[in-house]
């Protein structure tokens, strides 16, 4: 019987334009969705119950709002759902140390989460949660197998490795050939009855904060060429121009 | 004045050119850094000795850096690397590293950097489509971007000292497992390039693939390509839910340049275009723009490359 713990953020729709108001971004008018690693990571999680049995929880950090990328997990088929209590901008240490004393109350023989945020897109979490716990980590996993140990494949020098990952750990997830199940109507309903367990834990200060968001620096027009002919002086620019070849 | 440290970006056993570009980025942030090079040999660490700007090269040497295990590595770099802010490389490994360091020291990490300037930090975020400027008080490690900042140069003649260190390895390497074609995967590669949905059907890949042989390049491939064809895998996309590249040169071929895939290239040094749609997205943000079918524009480019690589 595993403990498994599963950490899912909520971002932005991926598909979303992202705007500014003044010099931060503003995602007042943007849809929130769970972020897309976090549903490999969910989907790993599920199967992990399945093959050892045990019961899976699925953590958020945020306010009120983020509820619903608990019930959304909820609805997949996660048993428990936890919110830090937190609205606060955290830098990485703050949010790491308040995870790492979450998962120490509740108990875990292994977290999952996604390689990397898709607002941030840092991959930070993962690494930094095994360290403040002390635990083993591996990431962008593309493929986990379940026993005493994990055996995970992630990517390695010249192609892919294969590796045993003692318990307890930390395991950040890639796409890989997992398909992400879908949930159905009898969890959607639960979900909707789902109780988040909402825990409030000290906040560390952080040393690092936003200063601005920009638009990025717009690329000046470049060439534009009609036909394929012109692809052999491309070739000869690219050499003597960019010096790129 | 800030006191820095490099961690040096080890590749296939030997010290990467993008350690100078690591110098140049903490040159920017403080005082000229200290290298630290993960090393079984030291004499790898000679390696880094030509770059110039480092204050020092420490040897940091211990048979954890074998295979790559985040909290061995992370324990013995901890051991034996200087307070300061430390520099590491933003490839997928070394963000990896850079969060278990920064959370063994207790302070924060900023990752992905592409910008600096007095003292502030700038990272894509969003995949790209913002940007966000941080400010440091007190130490931090930091991950650049390749292929961002210029390197520090090649007149280097810094004493290189050796230590000890150790740390405990949690994870075990089981088997690895070869890549079944010889090309370079498109997280390691200088120059990619990619085909889209409008490569017509995936044999057509073939002529890419002869391209990247020629250039010693990666083949990659848009999302539309990947989830259409079964023979294009995963390993090969690249975008928001793929992998995020930053080569010197990323060529797009028959790939309109949706957002998603955008996000994953969009910081390339320079981009190339080959697409028969005129009003395709992609030519926005490409150098240089073809508007062709890939069968009129491929076998030229082969060719001349050839002629030129030979």
């Amino acid at each position: 019987m595993a403990n498994i713990l599963v950490l899912v953020k909520q971002v932005p729709d991926t598909n979303a334009r992202i705007v500014l108001s003044g010099d931060r971004v503003d995602l007042s008018a943007v849809k929130k969705v769970m972020s897309p690693y976090d549903e490999f990571a969910v989907e790993t999680a599920l199967q992990h119950r399945e093959a050892s049995g045990g019961e899976v929880t699925a953590i958020t950090v945020g306010g009120a709002g983020a509820d619903k990328v608990l019930k959304d997990a909820k609805a997949i088929g996660v048993d428990h759902i936890v919110r830090v209590d937190c609205d606060a901008q955290l830098d990485s240490n703050a949010l790491q140390t308040m995870l790492a004393s979450v998962v120490s109350n509740l108990g875990a023989d292994v977290v999952y989460c996604g390689k990397s945020a898709a607002d941030t897109g840092a991959g930070s979490t993962g690494p930094g949660l095994a360290e403040c716990l002390g635990w083993a980590s591996v990431s962008n996993t593309t493929s986990v197998s379940f026993g005493d140990q994990l055996s995970v494949i992630t990517p390695s020098s010249g192609g892919n490795a294969r590796i045993n990952v003692p318990l307890p750990a930390v395991v950040s997830c890639d796409k890989g050939d997992i398909k992400v199940r879908k949930p159905n109507v009898k969890g959607i309903m639960q979900a909707k009855r789902a109780q988040v367990h909402v825990q409030s834990v000290e906040v560390p200060a952080s040393t690092i904060s936003v200063v601005s968001h920009s638009m990025p620096p717009a690329k000046p027009a470049g060439k534009s060429y009609e036909g394929g002919a012109a692809a052999a002086e491309v070739a000869q620019l690219l050499r003597d121009e960019a010096n790129v070849i | 004045m800030t006191e820095t440290v490099v961690i040096a970006e080890i590749v296939k056993g030997a010290v990467h050119p993008t350690t100078a570009e690591l110098i140049t980025a903490a040159q920017a942030l403080g005082s000229q850094p200290v290298v630290v090079v993960p090393c079984a040999d030291a004499s790898l660490a000679d390696g880094a000795a030509q770059f110039s700007g480092a204050a020092r090269i420490l040897a940091a040497k211990s048979d954890v850096f074998s295979n790559y295990d985040a909290a061995g590595w992370a324990a013995a770099l901890d051991a034996v690397a200087p307070a300061g802010v430390i520099i590491t490389s933003a490839s997928p490994q070394s963000k990896d590293l850079a969060a278990r360091l920064a959370a063994r020291r207790g302070i924060s990490v900023v990752q992905d950097v592409v910008q600096i300037e007095n003292g502030n930090l700038t990272s894509p975020i969003y995949s790209g489509k913002a940007m966000q400027t941080v400010s440091l008080s007190g130490n931090a490690v930091v991950s650049v971007r390749p292929n961002v900042f210029d390197a520090s140069g090649n007149d280097g003649s810094a004493d290189v000292s050796v230590v000890d260190t150790s740390g405990n390895v949690a994870t075990a390497v089981q088997e690895f497992m070869a890549r079944a074609s010889t090309r370079l995967d498109v997280a390691e590669a200088n120059i990619i390039i990619s085909g889209g949905r409008g490569m017509g059907n995936p044999a057509n890949f073939s002529h890419l693939e002869a391209i990247a042989d020629t250039l010693g390049a990666a083949v990659g491939a848009s999302r539309a390509a990947v989830d259409t064809w079964e023979e294009i895998p995963h390993s090969m996309q690249v975008g928001q839910t793929g992998k995020t590249v930053n080569p010197n040169l990323y060529i797009a071929v028959g790939i309109s340049g949706a957002i998603q895939h955008l996000a994953g290239m969009r910081s390339s040094k320079y981009i190339v275009a080959i697409n028969k749609d005129a009003d395709a997205p992609i030519f926005q943000h490409a150098d240089y723009g073809i508007v062709a079918t890939w069968e009129e524009a491929l076998p030229i480019l082969q060719s001349t490359l050839s002629t030129m690589m030979a």
